[in-house]
């Protein structure tokens, strides 16, 4: 059999500027960034026989790979469920090329959800399955859907909204070291947390990601040419899908254990593969539309047990210096919501060196997907 | 066990399949698996799928079980108590309909009789009083709650819930 581990590597990564509102289209977007990702890489875009993109995503293969004048491509493939895809993506490539079915693959992203409509909005698209079930009650958007798993979490295990701030201060604290990110200037302090209007119960505003214009893109190529580019190869250790049995996309509510997600049935698979294990890694870039999915995604990926997430983040476990820094350009949170490929580039940056919160000598990060719905993650090293 | 009435037909054309009622709530939009649920909540009856062959429960609809891959489905008589498993207080920006309710709650009930059968819903005063009638500093996980159906403007009818104990 195959084997993915090490065989490919990240060789270049690229992004536009993040912001509410910017005038460019998402196509003009997704090129400026894909171009800037392989001219970090020193590749050029003729090579490029191999992309890959996850759902709502408004730009395809066609429209990129004509634009930014790609050679014949040979692999392209699209993942499902929207922020739960955004690893998948690298995924996919990684098996593409470990395979032999192309050499130089692109991932991007490209998205205007600061500046454009809200996805919950169209009830056309939203009403049909499941939401038939949901939907007419007032459970109308991913926040009230993750609101109602929060309120049994808390509890369960008896977190608060306090464990939910020490995610969101972690996550605002490494924007401000980031002048990339769009919140680099807005401080946050538990007060203001805890004083913020309610966006769900027991959600606020502090609890949701952004909403932001940009695009971002990587360059995935063969471990053995990966050395040849102009920066260190960022190596894809592992990387794993999750479907669970009897998952029900973000209205978990109808099996058994609806507080166990996606990310058990990644993580299970991740770790299964690598050299190393949870206690191993240095830096974590963890899917963060809300805060809430943090300690869900502590507890599925092993870095605490279960129904510990909330207090693992007590003591400054996720700032520099704690037992596992978190999202440390800002994440969805406070960098930029662009469905979490922000977080795949930043995982690069760590390992390079190169990140404007560095930890110290990181080998080995994990990248995560969305928790919540059909999820995807990465193990890099460097 | 109840037994299983004649399966309603879902008309494609009736109301229930319009989206949206007249004062702006969303309408259950039914699909071919879970039209049976509506039909009998308009009867008055809370109703889960289960499994011809094996008979466990299942929900959401789907058309085939997943314990034991039979394609056979009967529609059990629920006695609509519950509890509530846990629920959001939403808050605008949401849709105008509901932003002009808000704040109101949205319960996931587990059944008493299967626990691991929930359904999303409303905590009310009454099957017809709106979705804010109830104030949300009464709601706890665990609370008793019994099914009330209420008929929307547009002609449909949903479960909602009433607290044992208000």
């Amino acid at each position: 059999m195959a084997a993915l581990k090490d065989t490919t590597a990240i060789a270049g990564i690229g992004q536009t500027p993040f912001a509410r509102r910017l005038p460019s289209s998402e196509k003009t977007l997704a090129c400026q960034a894909i171009l800037a990702a392989l001219d970090d890489a020193g590749i050029p875009p003729s090579q490029v026989d191999a992309f890959a993109s996850y759902t709502m995503e408004e730009t395809d293969e066609v429209e990129i790979a004509k634009a930014i004048g790609a050679g014949d491509v040979t692999f392209f493939a699209k993942a499902g469920y929207g922020g739960g895809g955004s690893c998948a993506t690298v995924a996919h490539l990684a098996a593409a090329i470990a395979t032999g079915q192309a050499t130089v693959g692109v991932a991007w992203r490209s998205r205007k959800r600061g500046s454009g409509p809200r996805p919950w909005r169209n009830t056309t698209a939203q009403l049909p399955t499941p939401a038939q079930w949901t939907r007419p009650y007032g459970l109308l958007r991913p926040v009230d859907e993750i609101a109602v798993l929060a309120r049994r979490y808390m509890h369960e295990y008896g977190a608060t909204r306090d464990h939910f701030c020490n995610v969101a201060l972690a996550c605002r604290n490494r924007a401000h070291q980031n002048p990339a990110a769009v919140m680099h200037d807005r401080p946050l302090t538990r007060e203001a947390y805890m004083d913020a209007r309610w966006i769900s119960e027991p959600l606020c505003l502090f609890d949701n990601c952004l909403e932001t214009d940009g695009a971002l893109a990587c360059v995935v190529v063969p471990a053995d040419r990966a050395r040849d580019c102009r920066h260190p190869p960022v190596y894809v250790h592992s990387a794993a899908q999750g479907l669970p049995a009897q998952h029900h996309g973000m209205v978990n509510y109808w099996n058994d254990d609806p507080l166990t997600g996606p990310s058990w049935t990644a993580a299970r698979h991740l770790w299964k593969t690598a050299d190393f294990g949870p206690e191993d890694v240095d830096v974590a870039q963890i899917y963060d539309a809300f805060t809430p999915l943090i300690p869900l995604s502590l507890e599925g990926y092993g870095f605490c047990g279960r129904g510990e997430g909330a207090a693992f983040t007590e003591g400054g476990a996720l700032e520099p210096g704690g037992r596992l820094p978190l999202n440390t350009a800002g994440g969805g949170l406070s960098e930029a919501y662009v469905h979490g490929f922000n977080l795949i580039n930043e995982g690069v940056r760590q390992l390079r060196g190169h990140s404007t919160a560095q930890v110290p000598g990181a080998t080995t990060c994990l990248v995560t997907a969305g928790e919540g719905v059909p999820t995807s993650a990465l193990l890099l090293r460097s | 066990m109840s037994p299983t009435p004649p399966m309603p037909s879902m008309d494609s054309t009736s109301s229930i399949m319009q989206g949206t009622t007249d004062n702006g709530l969303l309408a259950p939009w039914p699909d071919e698996d879970g039209a049976p649920f509506w039909e009998f909540a308009a009867r008055g009856e809370l109703r889960v799928q289960g499994c011809a062959d094996c008979h466990r429960l299942r929900f959401p609809p789907r058309p085939c079980c997943p314990h034991c891959q039979s394609f056979g489905s009967e529609w059990r008589r629920m006695t609509g108590r519950g509890r509530i498993w846990s629920y959001a207080v939403p808050h605008p920006p949401l849709l105008p309909a509901y932003a002009e309710l808000a704040p109101y709650n949205v319960v996931v009930v587990e059944l008493a009789e299967a626990p691991h059968i929930r359904l999303v819903g409303n905590v009310v005063t009454a099957s017809d009083a709106p979705l804010d009638s109830v104030d949300p500093a009464l709601l706890r996980i665990g609370a008793p709650v019994r099914v009330a159906f209420a008929e929307l403007a547009g002609g449909v009818t949903v479960p909602r819930w009433l607290l044992e104990r208000p």
